[in-house]
């Protein structure tokens, strides 16, 4: 058993095609790389969101604001 | 060169390799930009002449010995003598280590092999800065770049390497063979070494020591990147016939193959090197909450992760092997430094060592009974081949070395720099000269200023 379809390269190349393992789960693999990609986003929106909530409250500091207006 | 068609391929291969040694060139720009935007302004200088002297040391060693010892070692010494055959073409006193109008390869290839030498050591030269002596570090990095990691090339990098023969090891773009060994290496130097005065509180909670140049990294981490691209394609033997091979594979199809004469191709590596890259980028920024210097290297270790495998792997196994290596490299790192109270000042241990430890384990699930090589009679890929190689890529010819010969260095007080040399800084203990010049040149000038000008009213 080989993941990759051949167990040696005793083959003509010609005859070859798809090297990669599992073969026929194409839509499979794309299916989770979907997913982790989407996931990633969703896990941005959400700390971004979060991250800003923190940083409304600290601005409410007028003097610090001042501060980082005036260091450019 | 007899035949057009010879003549052709050869003169190819030829500028094929020399084209990736000069984006290789680059790998080492970036590590010494990443390294000097890492330390701290008073040790700019020595950083910077720590690197730079890594090239032509480990170049002349690796002429000298280096390239010997990848012909020679395949099977020394565990399952048979020196290969005095293919070692004799390739000593340094050989005609074909020179200009030679019969052979067109040796030098290309030579050097390739060469601008991987200077990363292994390049790697270690990162983690150390700031407090090792530059005397020391050169003498690993001959250690690393001319010895240690071109034995395990020769053992497991090489078509006729007994890890491959035997333990089906299979590592085509150096997950193993240049990071995990580099990694290790590193480990077993700051082992010794010790943290940088102030990395760790009293209680032994870890600081953070910014970088003076946060930019100076980014792009130095993007040289590296770049340079990388040159790595992956010299890893690779451009194109090569069934009957150049001489191994199983039948019939007149012409290949670009893996280190091992393995059938691959550049455009699969392509694709591989960008999702990974990708997975690595994406991962690291979760997990690291957008900080965007484990961002970057997460990128690099994402690629490192998927090195073993990237002949092969679908380019959405990349991306997901890459991943998943980044979330685990980034949480050991952190582990270990609060661990054993270890000072990895750029990440290399993570970044490379445990990134490509991951990487060739990681291999051995999702390449399972793929053939490791063209030729008949090699085991198959196998996860526990991969877990052994691993472990002798890290442990046994990585990180062993470096902490003996760490341990003699500072039994002989040659490892670190005194403690008040480090608190004074490296630039003005050792280039005196160079500070003191600009310090009587701005005098100087000052004081041509004075007669000049009057001040305005």
């Amino acid at each position: 058993m080989s993941s990759i379809g051949y167990e040696s390269w005793a083959v003509d190349l010609a005859d070859v095609g798809p090297i990669y393992p599992f073969q026929g789960s194409e839509m499979l693999m794309v299916a989770l790389g979907v997913i982790f990609w989407l996931g990633w986003h969703r896990i941005q929106f959400v700390r971004e969101s979060e991250h800003l909530e923190r940083a409304k409250k600290r601005a409410l500091d007028h003097e610090k604001v001042q501060q980082s207006v005036e260091r450019y | 060169m007899d035949g057009n068609l010879n003549a052709l391929t050869t003169v190819f291969t030829e500028f094929y390799y020399w084209v990736t040694v000069v984006f290789m060139f680059l790998i080492h720009v970036g590590f010494c930009m990443y390294e000097v935007g890492a330390s701290r302004r008073r040790n700019h200088m020595h950083t910077l002449m720590k690197n730079v002297m890594v090239i032509p040391l480990v170049t002349v060693t690796f002429f000298f010995f280096g390239w010997w010892i990848y012909w020679a070692f395949p099977m020394f010494p565990f399952f048979g003598g020196l290969n005095h055959e293919m070692g004799s073409g390739n000593l340094p006193w050989a005609q074909t280590m020179g200009p030679n109008a019969a052979d067109r390869i040796t030098g290309v290839f030579w050097a390739a092999f060469l601008l991987f030498s200077w990363t292994a050591a390049s790697i270690v030269s990162g983690a150390v800065i700031e407090r090792i002596r530059s005397s020391a570090l050169w003498v690993h990095a001959v250690l690393i770049g001319s010895v240690w990691w071109i034995i395990d090339a020769a053992w497991g990098w090489h078509y006729d390497g007994w890890m491959v023969k035997f333990l089906g090891y299979h590592d085509a773009y150096a997950s193993g063979v240049i990071h995990a060994i580099a990694g290790g290496y590193a480990l077993g130097v700051i082992a010794v070494l010790g943290p940088r005065i102030g990395k760790f509180a009293k209680d032994g909670t870890p600081r953070d020591i910014p970088p003076h140049n946060p930019w100076m990294l980014t792009i130095g981490i993007f040289l590296i990147y770049t340079g990388f691209w040159g790595f992956y394609a010299a890893c690779n033997v451009p194109v090569i016939s069934p009957e150049g091979i001489g191994g199983q594979i039948t019939g007149t199809t012409w290949t670009a193959t893996n280190i091992y004469l393995a059938p691959t191709s550049l455009s699969g590596i392509t694709f591989n090197f960008l999702m990974s890259l990708s997975g690595g980028l994406m991962a690291a920024y979760v997990v690291s909450k957008g900080d965007a210097f484990w961002t970057f290297s997460g990128g690099l270790a994402g690629v490192i992760t998927a090195s073993a495998g990237n002949d092969l792997y679908h380019p959405v196994q990349a991306m997901l092997i890459a991943a998943v290596g980044v979330v685990i490299v980034y949480r050991l790192h952190f582990w270990v430094e609060r661990r054993f109270k270890l000072d990895d000042a750029v990440g290399a241990v993570a970044v490379h060592g445990y990134a490509g430890f991951v990487g060739l384990i990681i291999a051995g699930f999702v390449l399972w009974g793929a053939p490791s090589s063209p030729y008949e009679g090699y085991a198959t890929v196998n996860p526990l081949g991969q877990f052994i190689g691993a472990m002798i890529m890290f442990f046994g010819l990585g990180f062993l070395p470096a902490f003996a010969v760490s341990k003699i260095q500072a039994a002989m007080g040659v490892l670190r720099i005194p403690e008040e040399v480090e608190l004074e800084g490296l630039d003005y203990a050792e280039h005196h000269a160079y500070e003191e010049a600009k310090e009587a040149i701005i005098e100087a000038d000052k004081a041509h200023l004075a007669t000049k000008l009057t001040p305005a009213e």
